[in-house]
């Protein structure tokens, strides 16, 4: 089966789509951006085939009789057990890096103590993947590091007390250590991980509603189709890293403006606000890019901008948006420069603004910086799209509504629960007329 | 390999730098003309004037025996050389804020460092400012800096602004007025030489030849592919005609032997000669507005022939005049031709006129588009820019781009942001041939 992928390697996350002949989406991966690009955008290609592995299941247990309304229930489960396998598989790589780490003159004389302390925490870990991947359990990121991360720490603590251990040492080796892991690609057996998956879920639920042995079938014969990496396109800040040919690289102007036309059809101008920059993008009934503009030279009210406030404020970024949106009043706040954002914040913190109040703020100065952007790119005639990660924040959202009223009138706001995979999208479309025509 | 200052991202740039014969003798030219400048330092009989390039009157300065002398200039040969951060900084520790243009900057800069100019040596002080005024308000701020500091003799040309696209008789009689009673008599006073109008009708024989030529060199980007670039080659083939050259015969030398280069050029079918040799596939013909970035010229222009971009036609190339309408220095009217030259410049003209002269180069020229490089410290320049540029989109139907830089602050240049929207533009250029082809 032919496939074309798109890669948007973006300066926070990296996003990848799997696209068939048909232009129909099979797949999309995102993973951290790292300091690799080159393994974030592996890893990430690699979660879009495993995705498009799904979508593929997800027509193969449709033909099964009686799956019906119990497909979406069954894909879920299947996903989430798969997940759990590779979870435990990449928690055992983590631990045998760190035990490599433990040596040197630091460990001296506790190589052993220490050893055994960090086998209490992924043992621990690994305990708690049950319940982590439990169903109906929803997790805070999709990405290993960040799971991983928080729950080291949480464990950590409590065993380095125990052991009479400093906490710092334990961290060390697991910062050392989580570097080299989430650099490695996770290992190639995905048949296998996928079977895993369905014997956990058989496992946990004996009904399971269908025919086990047609389930199975439909899962190993969807794992033999061959899905063959037709053609690649790399899009994104650093797409320049991705080792691709030049031909097989495309701005993410020409990106967005195609990902945002394929969503809806009826776009003309595209907002995206990524991690470093926001584009205004204008684009014809082809999707064809007519114009553009970009922040210059700083990226001041980026993506990146949020991510400076929520760890001033020592919450998470999707923790914002619903913070904000329980605002009384939205204070006018004009530096959108990411190093003042810290000051600014404590300033008015100390002034005694609530957190809500100045996020709200905070969201609507970036929203307005946005602005000057697409007004400059030729401002907003018909239907307009909000892509990038930014568009999945609810108070980033509702203050550019309202900017878009007060400037622009009544004109039709599309935002995609997907707007994150635009680029790549674009990128898998521009992939697919390489070779379709 | 250089890096970047703000990406420090490496950038592979050659080391043998091609230069045509043209281009040599250019510098020899602008060498001599620091020699001079030196030279004045110690010998109080060489006087020195210090004036601009847009509306510059260098063929009545030649009339008095004075060396001439162009901030700008200086500016942009140290920005080159890679001094000008330093120049600024300078000028910023002395007062001068973030925003004020970094000509400005540059040059106060070198001259609280002992003015030292691009050759090494240092450059004589002004016996007089002139300032011919076109256009830049900042002139006129700059100049009053220098004279505040040299409390030198000061006199200014105010040449009325374009703001109805026109000149009027009123206007030219103006300028004229003012050429007789304060500009050539402070330059008399100066020199201590006696105003010849018939050295100057010789002046600008010269001139009128040399500036044939110069628009026979820049219409040769009408040929395809274009054997010039007349952005970043252009800056070179205009800087005799619009520096202490212009009205001189060797200035005219110059325009003949950059013409032999060029024409062998549109004979063998040859592109632009840019640092790297002769460019060899023309993809994208553009059109350019704004000054270039001369901190990092060589890595900018890499950004375009590395893509076979070559640049047909730009407004910079029209701030020291306007030729291609057919206007000479006139030796048989010579005052009121030196008041057409100073009001026709394109810093001296209205945003329609500018308007209409760049949809004009992307129609005469074939260009693909526009390509609008804004300058962060010249208002003078990016004032209606945006203006512009959604204009002739919506007049020629080819696409617009805004990349922004500055002239010779190296802060203001991030390689990066410049190379990805060049990158999104030429591939938008692309994409719009194959939907157009489709």
């Amino acid at each position: 089966m032919k496939c074309f992928i798109g890669i948007d390697l973006g300066s926070t996350t990296t996003k990848a789509v799997v696209m068939d002949e048909n232009r129909d989406v099979l797949g999309r991966g995102i993973t951290n951006s790292r300091s690799n690009y080159d393994t974030a955008a592996a890893v990430s290609k690699q979660e879009a085939f495993i995705d498009a592995r799904f979508t593929l299941m997800e027509r193969a247990i449709g033909k099964i009789p009686g799956a019906g309304d119990k497909i979406e229930r069954l894909l879920s489960d299947l996903r989430r057990n798969f997940q759990k396998t590779q979870f435990l598989e990449q928690l055992k790589d983590l631990e045998q890096t760190c035990d490599l780490h433990i040596t040197g003159a630091r460990f001296a004389g506790k190589e052993g103590h220490v050893k055994e302390t960090m086998f209490k925490i992924f043992n621990d870990i690994s305990t708690s993947a049950q319940e982590l991947y439990a169903p109906d359990v929803k997790l805070k990121s999709d990405f290993f590091r960040d799971i991983a991360g928080s729950r080291f720490m949480r464990t950590a603590e409590n065993e380095a007390q125990l052991a009479g251990l400093p906490f710092e040492l334990l961290m060390n080796v697991y910062d050392k250590a989580i570097i080299e892991v989430e650099n490695r690609p996770p290992e190639g057996d995905l048949r296998g991980k996928f079977l895993q998956g369905l014997e956990y879920l058989v496992a946990e639920n004996s009904d399971i509603g269908v025919d086990y042995e047609q389930l199975r079938a439909a899962v190993s014969d969807t794992l033999d189709v061959e899905l063959e990496e037709t053609y690649v396109v790399g899009t994104g800040y650093g797409r320049v890293r991705l080792p691709f040919p030049k031909e097989h690289i495309r701005s993410e102007i020409l990106c967005h403006g195609m990902g945002a036309h394929i969503m809806f059809k009826g776009t003309r101008t595209v907002l995206d606000i990524g991690g470093q920059d926001t584009k205004g993008i204008q684009v014809d009934e082809d999707g064809v890019v007519k114009n553009f503009q970009m922040n210059d030279r700083c990226a001041a009210g980026c993506g990146r901008y949020l991510g400076y406030i929520a760890d001033e404020m020592k919450i998470g970024l999707h923790e914002l948006g619903p913070i904000a949106m329980k605002a009384k009043k939205v204070p006018r706040i004009n530096s959108t420069c990411t190093v003042f954002a810290g000051a600014e914040l404590r300033d008015r913190l100390s002034m005694g603004e609530s957190r809500a109040d100045i996020l709200a703020g905070l969201h609507r100065s970036i929203m307005l910086r946005a602005m000057s952007i697409i007004a400059r790119s030729g401002g907003i005639t018909d239907e307009f799209t909000f892509t990038g990660g930014v568009a999945n924040n609810e108070s980033a959202v509702q203050e550019l509504k309202k900017l878009v009223k007060d400037n622009y009138g009544d004109v039709k706001i599309n935002i995609s629960a997907e707007s994150i995979y635009t680029g790549a999208l674009g990128g898998a479309s521009f992939a697919q007329r390489a070779v379709m025509g | 390999m250089t890096t970047d200052n703000n990406t420090k991202a490496p950038v592979n740039l050659a080391k043998d730098v091609q230069k045509d014969h043209s281009q040599l003798m250019q510098k020899e030219m602008i060498r001599g003309n620091y020699k001079k400048l030196a030279e004045a330092v110690d010998d109080p009989d060489k006087k020195v004037v210090y004036t601009f390039v847009p509306g510059n009157l260098n063929e009545l300065i030649q009339c008095f025996d004075v060396v001439g002398n162009y901030p700008e200039i200086n500016a942009l040969q140290s920005a080159m050389q890679k001094k000008t951060g330093a120049y600024i900084m300078e000028a910023e520790r002395h007062g001068q804020d973030e925003d004020v243009c970094t000509y400005v900057k540059s040059d106060l800069g070198m001259m609280r460092k002992g003015n030292v100019g691009p050759s090494g040596d240092k450059i004589a002080d002004p016996d007089l400012l002139l300032l011919s005024y076109t256009g830049c308000f900042t002139f006129m701020k700059w100049f009053e800096a220098l004279r505040h500091e040299y409390k030198c003799d000061t006199t200014m040309l105010h040449v009325p602004y374009q703001g109805d696209g026109i000149i009027t008789s009123n206007m030219r009689d103006y300028v004229v007025k003012q050429l007789k009673e304060d500009i050539i008599p402070a330059l008399e006073r100066t020199s201590g030489v006696k105003f010849d109008i018939d050295r100057l009708r010789e002046n600008m024989r010269h001139s009128a030849k040399a500036e044939d030529k110069l628009v026979r060199v820049l219409q040769t980007a009408k040929n395809k592919p274009s054997p010039i670039d007349s952005y970043f080659g252009g800056i070179y083939y205009v800087g005799p005609s619009f520096s202490s050259f212009r009205g001189t015969p060797e200035c005219t030398a110059y325009y003949d032997a950059l013409w032999d280069e060029v024409n062998a050029r549109v004979k063998a079918g040859q592109g632009p000669v840019t640092p790297e040799g002769v460019m060899q596939k023309e993809r994208y013909r553009l059109v350019v507005e704004g000054p270039p970035n001369y901190t990092h010229m060589r890595e900018f222009w890499k950004m375009f022939y590395d893509e076979g971009a070559v640049v047909v036609a730009s407004s910079y190339t029209k701030v020291g005049g306007v030729y291609e309408n057919g206007f000479r220095h006139d030796p048989d009217n010579p005052l009121e031709s030196l008041a057409d030259y100073c009001l026709g410049c394109y810093t001296n003209l209205n945003l329609p006129a500018r308007t209409e002269m760049l949809e004009n180069y992307i129609n005469d020229y074939e260009a693909d588009g526009l390509l609008i490089n804004s300058i962060k410290s010249c208002n003078s320049f990016s004032a209606g820019q945006l203006l512009m540029m959604n204009e002739i989109e919506k007049r020629t139907g080819k696409p617009a781009a805004f990349v922004e830089t500055d002239l010779v602050d190296p802060r203001y240049f991030s390689s990066s942001n410049v190379k990805n929207r060049l990158e999104s533009y030429f591939q938008m250029i692309e994409q719009k041939r194959n939907s157009s082809a489709a």
